[in-house]
């Protein structure tokens, strides 16, 4: 089995703004690199009667292209996304009612799937939702060499033989959601996975600072 | 979702402190908000701020054919994508009033009034054209959408570069950034949208009304113009009788406006220019404030990856050994013979059968076993089905599926295909049944 080289395992530069939007309940924008995305959440408020569930809230995805209408690629990433929060969003806290998460893309340079998972997170946040756990989402690509790149950039990513993004909870580090693309062996998933799992340790440590700093005045 | 209704007491307030020459943002009358231009990576991208009204537009270009009618000129298309990021009560994919009307008056404001020169779009006439799109996304709705967008609309076009393209013969070749540098767009003059909100039957006037002010608004003038003080458009709407001497006054201070806002593009693009000439970093990620408590970034981070491939090893270990012993216990399929389609029919049921059925069934493959004394299976089923249907008796012979295709249709016209079908029915359930036995 081919130990993964270890020499391209980097996130690079991240940071996020809270609460940059006046409308919305929360917002938030991530930005990796260069790939940055807003996202916004309205909620929990009224829903409508046919979207209704009675025991607990309808939580809405909403992705929008930076050129052009949402299209089956951005519905799988709603998907994605939405299923990860509700796993880790307590909404049966508020039956009846209506959560809409809206994602913007402002650029698109790579690991786009794990910029969404993580300013969602931070938007959920901001909105003051309740939440058994914070996720985040890290991309891996696997190279034509064999090598593991974590957070790729777009040309990273095209020349690249897999890709593959996790979501990962802030408890027991464990994956919440994961989609591949391209061929890889078992012993290369459970490596990514590990890899994934180590540099959500980053993120989360990034969260915590990020919310202290934001909340050190009021305290 | 739905709009929260404005109440009395707001509304009443708002009024009166506009009587009384009043904004609640502490502005004049004829003060605008703070605009603040930013840039995104790649070109076409730009990002307005007016107040805490918030637009981003994106421009695209793309090779297609030209309208019939027009054979040499480009093609401008505008969208204006009402998200509900903006406000709660927009709504995604559905073409709203609010929204056809933004786009018609930016339609008018930047392609009516001829400021792109769309016969440099023309790459081969009545072939191939450059489709300019120009998408602007509400980010943030604080009211008068119109000029944010109107704004951010003509920056990104003056931001744009397309690809260069040469024609050689019939061969048109688009030419990568790397290869060659992307050309402006050539634009003759800068519309921008001005809004003034009339209060009290247009007794009242305020210039960049913010999303309050809007509520209570009566109506509504945009007036598009251009550094020379050339109107481009001018709308009124919510129905509102303006005197001569109204629209004149608002058309002086919509020219003093369009130049101040002029000043702020084209220093925000010479600045943008020098940025990138520099080889500086610009775009989104670098206009992140710093300074502010709600912002943090941190640099480029390694990530510890020592036990990472022995961990892996171990899971990848624990679940091999895992899967070698269930591998043991899950009993092979049944293969039929080649051939035979066979739908679900992996394994015996072992539930819901009742002894008698079995018994039942038992009797029937003894049946079977006399009867293939009989030269072909088909004639043998034939035979089986003359016996059932004499005997009339349905409910009795058995609960299994094959049997009861074959009982439902004796008709005797398609008899013979039907009982090709049933027999290939036979074939595929003979072995499980040869297994019960067993």
């Amino acid at each position: 089995m081919e130990a993964c080289n270890t020499s391209d395992v980097t996130l690079r530069a991240f940071g996020c703004e809270h609460n940059l939007l006046s409308r919305p309940d929360g917002s938030a924008s991530f930005v990796q690199g260069d790939t940055s995305v807003y996202a916004a959440v309205y909620g929990p408020a009224e829903v409508k009667v046919s979207k209704e569930i009675y025991d607990r809230a309808t939580l809405e995805v909403l992705i929008q292209p930076k050129v052009g209408l949402p299209s089956v690629r951005e519905r799988s990433q709603e998907q994605c996304v939405r299923e990860t929060c509700e796993a880790s969003l307590l909404l049966s806290l508020h039956p009846r009612s209506s959560l809409t998460l809206v994602l913007q893309v402002l650029h698109d340079d790579g690991s786009l799937l794990s910029c969404f998972l993580n300013a969602a997170c931070m938007a959920l946040m901001d909105a003051g939702l309740p939440m058994s756990c914070l996720f985040c989402g890290v991309t891996c690509a696997i190279s034509a060499d064999g090598q593991i790149i974590t957070d790729p950039t777009a040309a990273q990513e095209k020349e690249s033989r897999a890709l593959m993004t996790f979501a990962v909870d802030s408890r027991e580090r464990k994956v919440l959601m994961s989609t591949t693309k391209g061929s890889f062996s078992v012993h290369e998933l459970q490596q990514c996975i590990a890899v994934s799992q180590k540099a959500s340790e980053k993120m989360f440590q990034f969260y915590r600072d990020s919310v202290k700093r934001r909340y050190s005045k009021n305290l | 979702m739905k709009e929260t209704p404005l109440s009395n007491c707001e509304r009443d307030f708002l009024l009166k402190a506009i009587e009384e020459k009043k904004r609640l943002d502490g502005r004049q009358t004829y003060d605008y908000r703070k605009i603040k231009i930013k840039f995104g990576t790649d070109y076409g991208c730009c990002f307005v701020d007016l107040g805490l009204t918030r637009v981003m537009a994106q421009v695209s270009g793309e090779l297609v054919a030209p309208k019939e009618s027009r054979p040499n000129e480009g093609i401008m298309f505008f969208n204006i994508e009402l998200s509900p990021m903006a406000a709660p009560t927009f709504e995604q994919g559905r073409q709203s009033e609010l929204s056809v009307k933004l786009n018609r008056q930016l339609e008018r404001c930047l392609r009516n009034s001829k400021c792109i020169d769309t016969e440099s779009l023309c790459v081969v006439s009545g072939e191939k054209v450059w489709q300019i799109r120009v998408d602007v996304h509400m980010l943030n709705h604080d009211g008068n959408l119109m000029d944010a967008a109107s704004i951010a609309a003509i920056t990104a076009l003056c931001h744009f570069r397309r690809p260069d393209v040469s024609i050689q013969g019939d061969e048109v070749t688009v030419y990568s950034p790397e290869e060659r540098d992307p050309i402006p767009l050539s634009i003759y003059h800068m519309p921008i949208s001005v809004s003034f909100s009339f209060f009290q039957q247009g007794t009242y006037l305020l210039v960049d009304p913010c999303e309050r002010e809007e509520r209570v608004m009566d109506g509504l003038l945009m007036i598009a113009m251009n550094k020379h003080r050339e109107i481009c458009s001018i709308q009124s709407s919510g129905g509102i009788m303006l005197l001569k001497e109204q629209v004149m006054r608002c058309s002086k201070i919509a020219s003093v406006k369009v130049s101040e806002i002029t000043e702020l593009v084209v220093k925000a693009l010479e600045n943008d220019k020098k940025a990138r000439k520099a080889g500086e970093k610009c775009g989104f990620a670098e206009s992140l404030p710093q300074e502010r408590i709600t912002a943090l970034k941190v640099g480029k981070t390694p990530v510890e990856v020592m036990d990472v491939t022995e961990q892996a090893n171990d899971i990848v270990q624990k679940a091999e050994s895992c899967s070698l012993t269930v591998h043991t216990r899950v009993p092979s399929p049944l293969v039929p013979v080649p051939g035979v389609g066979q739908v679900g029919q992996g394994q015996q049921t072992t539930w819901g059968l009742e002894e008698e059925e079995e018994e039942e069934e038992e009797e029937e493959e003894v049946d079977e076993e006399e009867e293939s004394d009989n030269s072909s299976e088909q004639d043998k089923k034939v035979t089986k089905m003359e016996e059932e249907d004499s005997r009339g008796d349905v409910v009795e012979i058995s609960d299994s599926e094959e049997e009861e295709v074959v009982i439902l249709h004796p008709e005797t016209a398609d008899k013979a295909l039907k009982n090709t079908g049933s027999s290939f029915h036979q074939k595929g359930a003979a072995p499980s049944k040869q297994k019960r036995k067993k």
